[in-house]
């Protein structure tokens, strides 16, 4: 099966993926140019304000755009399988066995009028033939796996009895069914409240070393990325203009738009602040993204040579889309993050 | 569940005698007519109208009155219309209500299998030429109106090419019992409930459409293609599932008010003395005790359609099922 059999060829290899809409407006591009790798095993978090073009990158790679009205372009590899140009019926072998998807919002990810034992079991007998008893008994052992407590008798409740933390576990137990080789997880923790929060980055951490996922994690939540992730990429208006180390892009961060994200972390125990408080403005939409690099309006260091595309910069295996040479870039960084570097 | 059940059971009998002492004091109990009078119908003697007094007790309270009607609906069956030269009310609309539960039983199955039918392809093969025929199609059923598609359909199939191999199957006008041939019941019915269900085809399978559209939106849809899912699976099993809830609640105040007389068009048209056509008449002639009779008859079945859909929510809800 596997045709790229070197050792480290990565999970999924995500090259060049454009992705417009074809709107009352005429075609707007939402993502430009994206790519990325996930490796085996790996945490990879998405980072980015909302619209940003997130979900539409996931949803991409799983083929669950619209195809009428979605053009999605560049090369996306899976265990060296090619996602894109895969006909349908393939892809659906692949999704929900081999890439389990954790949607966005636990209270509406569930169909309402079956129950979630039924929902879990419905997706192992889509890809495995066993009995319904069998599907079910999987279930409760995943349900208590993803910490339900009682996995018996939660097996029976209907989505609108469970809260939205245990909603969020059946999704996860949902996803995990088939043990799939990667996780996509689309702020599985946005919609659930601070200590609920907590416990199920806990439980995709442990998830990883039992079951061997890969994960994509999404989120705008800097506090969660700094909690699990190994890599992280930042998105801005459609494209990912840093990639780095975990490690590295919280030590030093090299694009103005990521200062602006390190500098809105919240306290720990203080409360979640609405808007980026150091980035003023809003991130544009699809339609009026600038052809340069689209933080212009909002970057205090724009200048002329910011209209240009801008060039790729490395430190290692460290990048950034920006103008900003080394020298600059150190400069400027000590005068955005300063005390919070040295703190 | 059995609870909530029995809960709409005893609700539905209090509505019923809530229509019932309505229609009652609407009736009989109007200020400034004389109830025994328009019993009796225009030009009565004198006698038949006293006679009415005392035999409905119009000279005694107004609960009398009220029991001594239902009495006479309900027990002992022989209220009478006096218009009518002393027909027995309850056991004409008894004769007239086979009629009418077959038309519209019968188009009720062809227009909930032909509705969710053109609703599943047209949200299936969305924006392509299939749906916008289909819809096209739908709004032409729903546009035709009904007497006009049973006289359209009378002429050909009774006269024009009722000697041609295509129509000579077709019997003649009128209603013929189910127990004394099923097969010639069938072939009565087949084109009126055609007729009948054209337009509700129309209706429900536009309204299905936009529903399932609407629902192919949401998350758990996307979370079930997610699943790996085949396309008719998840438009079954979740979209189609989903989108029946509002599907339920149109279809049952139509099928009630339908079985209420409100098929009457059909009825006229093809020759059916069903329930519609009943009260019409009764209407016509000012025959009290027939209308009496028929809309009891008639909230009777909205009422108890009604109390069927919700018991039937439950059923396919389980968010209504409360605990
Ligand atoms: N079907 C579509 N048609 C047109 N535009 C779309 C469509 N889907 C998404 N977009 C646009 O693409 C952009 C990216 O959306 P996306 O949902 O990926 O954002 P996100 O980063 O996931 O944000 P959030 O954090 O709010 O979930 C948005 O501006 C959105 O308006
Ligand atoms: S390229 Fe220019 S505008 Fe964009 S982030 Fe760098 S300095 Fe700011
Ligand atoms: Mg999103």
């Amino acid at each position: 099966m596997q045709e790229t059999s070197s050792v480290n060829a990565p999970l999924l290899d995500v090259q060049g993926l454009s992705v417009s809409f074809s709107t009352d407006r005429g075609r707007v591009k939402a993502i430009d140019d994206v790519s990325f790798k996930v490796a085996e095993g790996e945490i990879l978090s998405i980072v980015g304000e909302s619209g940003s073009g997130k979900s539409v990158t996931l949803m991409s790679l799983l083929g669950l755009n619209d195809p009428k009205t979605t053009f999605v372009d560049g090369a996306v590899s899976f265990r060296g399988r090619h996602l894109l140009e895969m006909p349908d019926r393939e892809l659906r072998r692949l999704r929900g066995k081999e890439i389990g998807l954790i949607s966005q919002d636990p209270m509406t990810a569930l169909t309402p009028v079956y129950t979630i034992g039924w929902q879990i079991a419905e997706q192992i007998r889509a890809h495995e033939n066993v009995s319904k008893s069998a599907a079910l008994k999987r279930a409760v052992e995943l349900l208590a796996a993803v910490g339900l407590p009682n996995p018996d008798e939660a097996k029976d409740r209907y989505p609108h009895q469970l809260s939205g933390g245990m909603r969020q576990r059946a999704v996860i137990a949902m996803a995990l069914s088939c043990n799939p080789k990667l996780l996509v997880a689309d702020e599985p923790t946005t919609a659930l409240d601070v200590t609920v929060q907590a416990q199920v980055l806990d439980l995709l951490l442990r998830l990883r070393d039992d079951f061997g996922s890969a994960i994509i994690l999404i989120t705008h939540d800097m506090g969660v990325v700094a909690e699990v992730a190994d890599r992280v990429h930042v998105m801005y208006a459609g494209r990912i203009v840093e990639k780095g180390a975990a490690e590295a892009i919280f030590e030093r961060p090299m694009h103005p738009y990521s200062w602006g994200l390190m500098a809105s972390i919240p306290p720990i125990d203080g409360p979640r602040l609405p808007r980026l408080p150091s980035i003023p403005g809003m991130p544009p939409s699809p339609e009026a993204i600038p052809p340069g690099c689209a933080f212009a309006p909002r970057c205090r260091f724009a200048r002329a040579a910011c209209a240009e595309r801008p060039p790729q910069r490395r430190e290692g295996d460290h990048t950034v889309l920006c103008v900003l040479d080394a020298k600059e870039r150190e400069e400027l960084r000590a005068s955005v993050l300063g005390e919070a570097v040295a703190a | 569940m059995v609870f909530a059940i029995l809960q709409r059971l005893a609700q539905m009998l209090f509505v019923l005698f809530g229509i019932s002492a309505l229609v009652f004091l609407i009736f009989f109990a109007t200020p400034g007519s004389d109830p025994a009078a328009r019993i009796a119908g225009r030009n009565a003697a004198q006698e038949t109208v006293e006679a009415i007094r005392k035999d409905f007790g119009f000279d005694r309270p107004l609960p009398v009155q009220y029991a001594i009607m239902m009495e006479k609906l309900f027990v002992s069956r022989d209220l009478t219309s006096f218009v009518n030269r002393g027909l027995e009310v309850v056991p004409q609309v008894m004769r007239a209500a086979p009629i009418t539960l077959s038309l519209v039983f019968g188009a009720a199955v062809l227009w909930v299998v032909g509705s969710i039918a053109v609703g599943v392809l047209a949200a299936m093969t969305r924006d392509t030429i299939i749906d916008k025929g289909l819809m096209i199609l739908a709004l032409i059923g729903v546009s035709m109106p009904v007497f006009w598609l049973g006289e359209l359909l009378n002429l050909v199939s009774q006269s024009r090419f009722h000697d041609t191999f295509l129509f000579s199957w077709v019997p003649g006008l009128g209603y013929k019992p189910f127990f004394d041939g099923p097969w010639l019941w069938f072939k009565t019915l087949v084109i009126p409930w055609f007729t009948l269900a054209a337009l509700y085809i129309g209706i429900y399978g536009r309204v299905l459409r936009a529903n399932l559209v609407e629902t192919y939106q949401e998350d758990y849809i996307r979370t079930a293609r997610a699943k790996g899912l085949s396309p008719s699976r998840v438009m079954i099993r979740h979209a189609l599932r989903m989108s029946l809830i509002p599907f339920v609640t149109m279809f049952g105040m139509d099928f009630g008010v339908l079985v209420g007389g409100a098929a009457l068009l059909t009825e006229v048209v093809f020759g059916l003395n069903g329930v519609g056509r009943l009260t019409y008449q009764a209407m016509l002639n000012l025959d009290l005790p027939m209308i009496l009779a028929t809309v009891m008859y008639a909230s009777f079945f909205v009422v108890v359609t009604n109390a069927l859909v919700d018991i039937l929510y439950v059923v396919i809800d389980p968010r209504v099922r409360g605990n």
